[in-house]
């Protein structure tokens, strides 16, 4: 049985990602007891998915190990990892949660050998890279997962490829007999930060996401260039594996949609401003990025940054939003639409389409286990009658890493003050 | 005709938009379009040929206050009501509604193009099926064969003379429709009553309109 120590002065942290690590690691660096609860096997969530950041064009992984390094020094949080928060009771001051935990069949004995790994013969999705390949069943999410530690996949657990697994381990970190279990936990505060996930790409019908494939979306073009995802960061394109030195970006792709997404993504432009650049990087002056567009969204401090794009001769802009995706015999994606610019017809060939999908929130507002306020795309919103259960990062909106970080340092605020005032340090 | 045409572009002066707002069916829903060019792109109908704007141009038109070149232009006559753009607009703008308002508005008013296929089609139709409930089919082709003349009528019904046999001999058209011996509804009188009160009503709606 997993035991965690919480109190009703202590603050529960819903989600891993960036912006849950961020708020549970500034409530506890202000001397908060935190237990910061994610569904994944590891911590980071789409974050760590991610090649590079936009402005900076600098790596995710560093600013991962900042925070880890914070975390793994920090006593006062407690991380529980494949753990779904199944229910909540109570109010401010005093919640009661019940917490279901996921066996991961493999205890801290691991060091990460990977010989379980070579043992196992069967094959599953890779789930971190967007389901662009396979991985073995006993595996290691990603290189920089925390905590750095193997996951036996349920599927193989009755298998003798399981067995294999155990007999590979040197270190009896292999427990076979690891069941599900559900524990409760107090907490006087909870910080919802359960994130996004990418709008699913298949609902937009005349895109032929499902269809055509050599149509991909912008979360699997980031595994694409990364050099840990499953082309070892060449941009080869899915249906033959060519170099995919043409490419298209569709902006809009369910944002900005009363048919699917009725909000502004906010990233998704920034996002593919900055995947262009990973063209460039890959091919030089052969590669070849089109944005399509209504119009470009860089906000605020960004402006620089698609004004650089836009004198690059290798970028170039289409005012318009792609009506139709069609292919032709070589299966090469065509984009065909009206230009805004001259109110012509296109039908231009690419090797590549790449779909700026925009973000929704991973739980939804309504499927929260509490009464929680939410917009009507499932966003929380405040509301000043729940005083107890914070949304932060992309749980809250549509939000870049920057601004969830801003947000998830405002929630962990507003938990802090919470548990003073439990804790009578604050009226 | 022209007399409220010259009244409405008096009224409005140089605000075609709300001219188009105001007067024309959904034309409140102009102002949505973001100009994303979906319901261009979605046209099934191969608008480069045939159409003179496209209907985010009509928009965007509508917005630069171009009255004479919208009203007189050929677009809204095109649009087969597909309803593609409708079902596809981010914006969920009724286009297809949008497009048959700004032509029903410029009919009206008398500046839409003359002599134009479906806008004579739509009259025509009108005209004929409102007279007995339903429509005679020998004389609404007629009448739509011989538009442009004697000599085109005959080269077109020629063409077509095969169909029209086949659709003879499955019973599908009765020759006798052309010496006036058409089916009927059976309530006439009720029909007619039934029209003449909505035509009592729209035009008051419409004059309350141009009132307004």
């Amino acid at each position: 049985m997993t035991s965690v120590v919480a109190t009703n002065q202590t603050i529960l942290v819903v989600g891993g990602g960036i912006s849950g690590m961020t708020a549970a690691l500034e409530a506890a660096e202000t001397g908060k007891q935190v237990v910061l609860v994610e569904k994944n096997p590891y911590l980071g969530g789409r974050t760590v998915q991610l090649y590079r950041y936009f402005p900076k064009m600098c790596h995710p992984t560093c600013g991962l190990e900042i925070n880890l390094r914070r975390l793994k020094a920090n006593p006062r949080i407690q991380v529980l990892t494949l753990a779904e928060v199944t229910g909540i009771t109570g109010g401010k001051g005093d919640y009661s949660i019940s917490v279901k935990l996921k066996p991961r069949h493999v205890n801290a004995n691991c060091t990460a050998c990977g010989e379980c790994g070579k043992a196992v013969q069967t094959e599953i999705a890779d789930e971190f890279n967007y389901n662009l390949g396979k991985i073995k069943a006993a595996y290691l999410p990603s290189s920089m997962a925390y905590p750095q530690r193997y996951v036996i996949d349920a599927s193989i657990i009755g298998t003798p490829d399981a067995e294999r697994a155990k007999a590979a381990c040197k270190y009896d970190a292999i427990d076979l007999e690891q069941k599900e279990e559900t524990i409760s936990l107090n907490a006087g505060a909870i910080v919802w930060a359960t994130g996004w996930q990418p709008y699913a790409a298949e609902k937009i019908v005349y895109y032929g996401y499902d269809r055509f494939p050599n149509v991909i979306t912008n979360v699997e073009f980031e595994r694409l260039a990364d050099p840990h995802g499953p082309t070892g960061g060449k941009i080869l394109r899915p249906s033959d594996g060519k170099e995919a030195k043409n490419v298209a970006f569709i902006q809009c792709a369910g944002s900005r949609d009363e048919n699917h997404l009725r909000h502004c993504s906010r990233f998704c432009c920034m996002g593919s401003l900055k995947q262009t650049h990973y063209v460039e990087e890959a091919f030089g002056d052969a590669g070849k990025s089109t944005i399509y567009y209504i119009d470009i969204r860089a906000i605020d401090r960004f402006e620089d940054f698609y004004q650089k794009v836009q004198a690059n001769p290798n970028v170039s802009f289409v005012k318009s939003k792609v009506a139709r995706i069609t292919q032709d015999k070589e299966g090469n994606p065509v984009c065909n639409g009206v230009n805004v610019e001259g109110y012509k017809r296109y039908a231009t060939a690419h090797d590549l389409v790449v779909l700026a999908v925009g973000m929704e929130p991973s739980v939804k507002g309504i499927d929260i286990p509490a009464e929680v306020m939410s917009d009507s795309s499932g966003f929380i919103m405040a509301d000043p009658a729940n005083a107890g259960i914070f949304g932060a990062g992309c749980a809250t909106n549509a939000l870049d890493v920057n601004r969830s970080v801003q947000s998830a340092t405002a929630a962990a605020l507003r938990a802090i003050q919470v548990v003073n005032k439990v804790a009578r340090a604050e009226v | 005709m022209s007399d409220l045409n010259q009244k409405m572009a008096a009224k409005y002066q140089n605000n075609f938009l709300k001219e188009i707002e105001e007067q024309a069916e959904m034309g409140e829903w102009v102002k949505m379009c973001m100009q994303c060019g979906l319901c261009s792109g979605s046209c099934p109908t191969h608008f480069q040929a045939g159409w003179d704007h496209p209907p985010q141009e009509i928009f965007m038109m509508i917005r630069a206050g171009k009255r004479d070149e919208v009203l007189k232009s050929n677009s809204m006559w095109m649009c087969t009501s597909c309803y593609n753009c409708y079902v596809r607009c981010p914006r969920k703008v009724p286009v297809t509604h949008v497009m048959h308002g700004i032509a029903e508005y410029a009919y009206r008013i008398g500046q839409s193009p003359k002599n134009q296929p479906t806008q004579h089609l739509s009259k025509t139709f009108w005209d004929n099926c409102t007279k007995t409930g339903r429509v005679n089919e020998v004389k609404l082709t007629q009448s739509l064969y011989f538009k442009d003349g004697i000599g085109s009528g005959i080269k077109k019904a020629m063409e077509m003379q095969s169909v029209a046999l086949g659709l003879v001999k499955a019973k599908r058209l009765n020759l006798l429709e052309a010496v006036g011996i058409a089916h009927k509804c059976k309530d006439i009188k009720g029909i007619h009553a039934m029209l003449a009160k909505a035509n009592e009503l729209e035009a008051k709606r419409q004059a309350d309109k141009a009132k307004a």
